[in-house]
């Protein structure tokens, strides 16, 4: 089941072919720390696409209206908010510099008018609520249209306030703040498919929390060691079920996943899973734990199957079968003959994360030089393609790369040498309906769309 | 290979003097791993790395390294350490820290100066712009 390595098929029959569609964010050379982008997330009906940096800023996207009379308007994404949403702190108390970074944004599903997304940082998780106000009142009693407070003494008639409307302002507060639950650096939030607790997860542990509770959190999974010394793994990745509300899953530093039913213990420290891939142990080098590190899990959205990211590969896992994965991609196998120069580097340690499409039929993950690449699990292809200011002509179909690993370099292979690992993908998002799908490259978010569609 | 080092997972052991020793005649155990760098281009790298990091630990994923990761983000500072050393060495300079140097350790005494100042930012995601 081993999906061809590095090969590029050009797309045909149901393959999708992407297109340009917009690219957001400076263009200069020079790219400011907190320009990076360190998260990216669609919503539930894929019509906002929030993203996070390092530098503790949170910008929303929305999709525009497609019957705007413009024939060529299919649906592009424009700045619908943006703010701050955690800054630099210092715990004095551990001596500890605590970054702004937006690990992760999740959004809840949407019950009313306003819109509402989890963002963490390494300590804290905040639930924001982003809603629009297009009136405003006029003909207060008390104050005047500036503001400034009237003279009781001299109001001599009651008036009804008039609502009038106004520019469309999108506001976003904090709702909810969670914080003091972690020790470690959180890694991961999943919101729970009961829409009303979600999960945080941080190197070794995983808290359950009620998004109406912040001072209080109940610890489910802890794997810390009494004694530190003994500590071989961490937590690398978790996410609940997307139907069991008792189901989560998290991910280790060593390739294995653990399953955890919430209703078989308070402390779910014995997994009801526990899905590894037997390795042969005469092809164990320095390097095996390091590649093996998962850096992302993801449920499929049917529920039947998850995939992890490991420093090559992007494996498939059927939740029935815990002793192997159903389907292993290789991403950039090219880069095993290259693992001590990226050791050396420290980009043997980078954590890519991977998406499934709507339907399940397809998934993608990034890779370096600004590369990403996508695997049809019908169809069995695969293509890597590029996220690239020279390719952004609208509308442009993006054409597929190929990274050359032999002696003879064909007319626009790139060789493996010649890739430049300081731009790396490590986040992707894929609309939860649609074939739109969002690539972040360092300060850049670029959106791509299917022709077909 | 362009890629800059992230300073947080620096590893003192690497930085470790190397030797200069020339493998001597290959015995069977080595021709194995001769014959493994053929088949394994991942052993071949192993290799390469202990030729230039044979200090290197034996368990990459143990607890030292894990333990570091677990540590991301902490700075050394001392104020009464600080003002102790300022007034001893009274109208000198205290030794600065080595450009490069980004774990605190021994005997260099921490500076203010040494804290990058982190302030939140003022300035909006160009994201947005």
């Amino acid at each position: 089941m081993a999906g061809a390595g590095g090969g590029g098929c050009p797309a045909g029959g149901n393959d999708f072919q992407w297109c340009f569609s917009q690219v957001k964010g400076a263009v200069d050379e020079d790219v400011a720390e907190a320009d990076i982008i360190s998260t990216v997330e669609f919503n539930y009906s894929g019509d906002l696409l929030a993203t996070g940096d390092k530098g503790g800023r949170v910008v929303i996207f929305q999709r525009e209206q497609e019957n705007k009379g413009r024939a060529h308007s299919r649906g592009e994404y424009n700045v619908y908010s943006t703010f701050q949403s955690h800054e630099p702190e210092f715990d004095y108390l551990k001596s500890l510099e605590i970054e702004e970074k937006i690990n992760k944004i999740r959004w809840l599903p949407q019950q009313n008018a306003a819109h509402f997304l989890l963002s963490t940082n390494d300590k804290t998780i905040k639930l924001w609520k982003i809603s629009e106000r297009d009136k405003r009142a006029e003909g207060y009693n008390l104050k005047d249209e500036d503001g400034r407070l009237r003279d009781p003494f001299r109001i001599t008639a009651l008036r009804v306030p008039i609502l009038k409307p106004m520019d469309l302002m999108v506001e976003a507060s904090p709702r909810r703040i969670f914080a003091n639950a972690h020790t470690y650096h959180i890694n991961s939030i999943s919101v729970n498919s009961d829409h009303e607790t979600y999960l945080s997860a941080d190197d070794l542990r995983i808290n359950l929390w009620h998004l109406e509770i912040t001072d209080r959190s109940f610890n489910i999974v802890d794997i810390k060691p009494a004694n530190m010394e003994e500590l071989t793994e961490v937590i690398t990745a978790a996410e609940f079920h997307p139907h069991q509300c008792n189901v989560l899953v998290y991910s280790s530093s060593k390739g294995t996943i653990r399953l955890c039913d919430m209703r078989s213990s308070a402390l779910c420290d014995r997994h009801a899973k526990f899905f590894e891939e037997p390795e042969d142990p005469s092809s164990r080098s320095f390097f095996s734990e390091i590649i093996s590190s998962i850096s992302d899990v993801k449920f499929s959205h049917n529920g039947r199957y998850m995939m992890t990211r490991d420093y090559l590969s992007v494996k498939v896992w059927d939740l029935n079968m815990e002793g192997r994965p159903v389907e292993t991609h290789q991403v950039h196998e090219y880069l095993r003959s290259k693992l001590c120069s990226l050791y050396e580097n420290d980009c043997i340690f980078d954590k890519f994360e991977c998406c499934w499409n709507g339907s399940d039929s397809a998934i993608m993950t990034g890779s370096y030089n600004n590369f990403f690449r996508m695997f049809d699990r019908n169809t069995r292809r695969d293509v890597t393609l590029e996220a690239s200011r020279e390719n952004s002509k609208p509308r442009a179909s993006l054409k597929p790369r190929k990274v050359c690993t032999g002696g003879k370099r064909k007319k626009d292979e790139i060789s493996v040498d010649s890739l430049d690992f300081n731009k790396k993908i490590l986040h992707t998002a894929w609309h939860p309906m649609e074939s739109i799908i969002a690539v972040a490259a360092t300060n850049n978010l670029y959106i791509f769309q299917d022709k077909i569609n | 290979m362009k890629c800059q080092k992230k300073k947080y997972r620096r590893r003192g052991d690497r930085r470790s003097t190397m030797s200069a020793e020339v493998p001597e005649a290959a015995s069977a155990e080595e021709q194995k791993e001769m014959e493994d760098k053929v088949t394994s281009p991942e052993k071949a790298e192993e290799a390469k790395l202990k030729a230039r990091y044979p200090h290197l630990g034996q368990k990459p994923g143990g607890s030292d390294f894990l333990r570091k990761r677990l540590q991301k983000g902490q700075k050394y500072f001392d104020s009464g350490d600080y003002n102790m050393a300022k007034a001893k060495m009274k109208n000198k300079q205290l030794p600065a820290a080595a450009p490069d140097k980004t774990e605190v350790t021994g005997d260099y005494i921490p500076t203010p100066q040494d804290l990058p100042q982190r302030k939140p930012s003022l300035v909006a995601s160009k994201l947005a712009g």
